[in-house]
């Protein structure tokens, strides 16, 4: 029981960090159609701003945490909004598949670029310690603890998941969103600028990206690479997938529900702990091809 | 027009005359195939810094007489990244566009793995620095190694663990991506087995590039309580892995092979890592006068003091042009059986192949005290 429960705990830390990555791209993908590949960059980038920023916010402000994570995602976004102009901008109005490669494209240029000495280069870094350290102490009985580190992750993933929402029901450019998402001919015959529009989803993205990086570097204590936003990336995108992309708290539930099934999986036989997850997915996407929370729309001809 | 054509060209050729009359002193060319970038940059750095070293005083010594020319080495470094495809396609450059006498590498044994097919059906000797999985020689006679093999790495730490520290029950967690990682966890599961004691839990991970959270699986090995943790996996994981396990109170003393060995280990890991002890194939605190003059020769030409990748490299490459120098031949047949008749020493002591090209020779053992790596003891096959 107290494993059972620990590995539930574990698989929720997990789920978290793919819950902010998975936002950005259901969000890019809601208005413009696109599965913007660069995302996972943007998540790596957010990370090693994390790691360079994080001495320099000590020092002006004492506590590091809430500055560091909000001057990543301003960079984030502003990377975001410039990825937006020069990549996918020329190509609005061309193939989709063309938007597609061009993410890809970016998407390698990216890793590779910051993979050169002179950038972050290839070498391990140790990233910061932003919080305590420790566990939170649950039941002594069944030896079960939560660290300080998931209680952050998740009030994090969580906070910004509503103030995402709410941005996205409420405010004015959240209606616009919508509306763009909906029919974008007819949302620009209404008035609505449509590249005000996309350039904000291009901002908010990946500043949700930026704050994955730094949960990320705070939950683990190291950034391997600049190729490591591919493979929480490749789940994250799985997870949007599974929620039901387009859709922001499918979002999260899809990452939740990836993040316990690889640990539960992985405690079962840690061999095929990665497969057995897939295997999951593959099964709920057959019973509800749309995902757990998306509507099935047939394509309109 | 024409006739201007002409007197080029005629330059031209008493131009190149010139130089081929000049160029009594041969140049051949050397390959090393090292992970430069990617998750075991350090590993590669060592290692090329090693050759480099060698290749610079073999020149300087005044190279090899191949067929009455004095021939130097021209060295040319590739990058794999760690991945077995792309020291492939490295492989198939050296051999092919820049007609290499020989190869130096792989790290990786995964990378060696792609690598010897391809320079054994070329005939073109190769010798890994530091592949310590017992399949990397069986691909052909054309491949050698520096380093001692998995199944004396795993056995020498089951050893230890069980007789020296007495500790009588042990859990294992390796990357079964890679074959280096899983034959030391087999065998060092083998020999502890064999000596009586009992592995409580075995578990994997997918590739070290894809997992950062290992918490599943140290929670499994937690609930089996055991008194010592295997960890044969690269410093990066190794770092993690640890962090991890101290966070959540499993505090046992760990272990693990070489490929624990890098100063990025303490640099992640920090006091996570402290009294870890592994397996080496060389300590720059072993007090023997060879391994000392080669530290000071490495610490002030490189401003650093050399690590065992930096070691065997060295030593991989004397050994190499060693063989070159007393074949004077540039045939690759030539070159690998003066190899395969190796008396050559170096600062690991002397090499003598055994069949399957492996040499025979001792590991240390290494404990991390305050940081720093601390020699413990020298184990002998």
């Amino acid at each position: 029981m107290g494993q059972f429960l620990q590995q539930l705990i574990n698989g929720i830390q997990i789920g978290s960090i793919y819950a902010l990555i998975a936002l950005g791209y259901t969000m890019v993908y809601g208005i413009v159609r696109l599965i913007n590949f660069a995302h996972a960059d943007i998540f790596m980038f957010g990370a090693y701003m994390g790691f360079f920023l994080a001495p320099v916010m000590t020092k002006i402000f004492g506590g590091a945490f809430i500055p560091t994570i909000i001057a990543a995602m301003l960079i984030t976004g502003l990377l975001g909004f410039v990825m937006e102009k020069l990549a996918y901008r020329p190509l609005r109005y061309k193939s989709r598949l063309s938007a597609l490669i061009t993410a890809l494209g970016v998407s390698i240029f990216l890793e590779n670029f910051c993979a050169l000495p002179f950038v972050f280069g290839p070498a391990y870094r140790a990233f910061p310690d932003l919080i305590v350290a420790g566990n939170l102490p649950i039941s002594a009985s069944l030896g079960l603890t939560i660290p300080y580190v998931l209680l952050l992750d998740v009030g994090v993933s969580v906070f910004l998941m509503v103030l995402l929402f709410w941005f996205v029901n409420k405010t004015l450019i959240g209606k616009q969103m919508r509306a763009v998402a909906f029919d974008k001919p007819t949302a620009s015959l209404m008035g609505i600028n449509i590249d005000v529009v996309i350039s904000t989803a291009f901002i908010v993205g990946p500043a949700l990206a930026g704050a994955g990086g730094i949960l990320y570097g705070t939950t683990y204590g190291m950034l391997g690479s600049p190729f490591l936003g591919i493979w929480p990336g490749l789940k994250a995108f799985i997870a949007a997938v599974l929620g039901g992309i387009g859709n922001i708290p499918g979002a999260v539930l899809g990452a939740y529900v990836m993040g316990i099934s690889e640990a539960f999986a992985t405690s079962v036989n840690s061999n095929l702990g990665y497969g057995i997850a897939f295997v999951i997915l593959i099964g709920i996407l057959l019973i509800r091809p749309s995902g757990l929370l998306g509507k099935f729309m047939p394509e309109k001809v | 027009m024409r006739k201007l054509f002409a007197i080029v060209l005629v330059c031209a050729l008493i131009a190149g005359v010139g130089v081929g009359c000049k160029a009594k002193v041969g140049v051949v060319n050397l390959g090393g195939i090292f992970p430069m970038t990617g998750a075991s940059a350090t590993f590669g750095t060592s290692s090329k810094n090693g050759v480099a070293m060698a290749v610079e005083e073999f020149n300087t010594a005044g190279g090899a007489m191949v067929g009455g020319v004095k021939t130097t080495i021209n060295y040319i470094n590739e990058d794999d990244t760690g991945l077995p495809e792309v020291g492939a396609s490295a492989a198939q450059k050296l051999i092919n566009q820049d007609k290499v006498i020989g190869i130096i590498g792989a790290v990786m044994s995964k990378v060696s793995l792609a690598v010897a097919p391809i320079a054994q059906a070329a005939g073109v000797p190769e010798i890994s620095p530091t592949s310590t999985n017992a399949k990397v020689t069986l691909v052909g006679d054309y491949i050698f190694r520096a380093c001692f093999i998995d199944p004396f790495q795993g056995t020498v730490m089951a050893n230890y663990v069980y007789n020296t520290l007495g500790l009588k029950t042990a859990a294992v967690l390796y990357d079964n991506g890679n074959d280096y990682n899983k034959g030391l966890a087999e065998y060092f599961k083998a020999g502890f087995e064999k000596l009586g004691g009992k592995v409580v839990d075995y578990e994997a991970f997918t590739d070290e590039a894809k997992t950062v959270d290992y918490k599943p699986q140290l929670t499994k090995i937690k609930a089996a309580n055991p008194e010592f943790l295997y960890l044969p996996n690269y410093y990066g994981s190794v770092a993690l892995i640890l962090k991890q396990a101290r966070g959540m109170g499993l505090n046992v003393p760990a272990g693990g092979g070489d490929g624990w060995d890098s100063p990025d280990l303490v640099k992640i890991g920090g006091t996570a890592v402290e009294g870890g002890i592994f397996s080496n194939h060389f300590s720059k605190d072993d007090k023997s006068p060879a391994v000392q003059q080669f530290v000071t020769k490495y610490t002030t030409k490189y401003g650093e003091a050399p690590d065992a990748l930096a070691a065997l490299a060295y030593d991989a490459a004397g050994l190499f042009l060693d063989a070159f120098k007393k074949s004077g031949s540039i045939k690759g047949s030539d070159i690998r059986d003066a190899m395969k008749n190796t008396s050559f020493v170096g600062i690991g002591g002397a090499y003598k192949f055994d069949e399957n090209r492996d040499p025979i020779k001792s590991a240390v053992i290494i404990k991390i005290v305050n940081g720093q790596q601390t020699y413990l003891a020298t184990v002998n096959p």
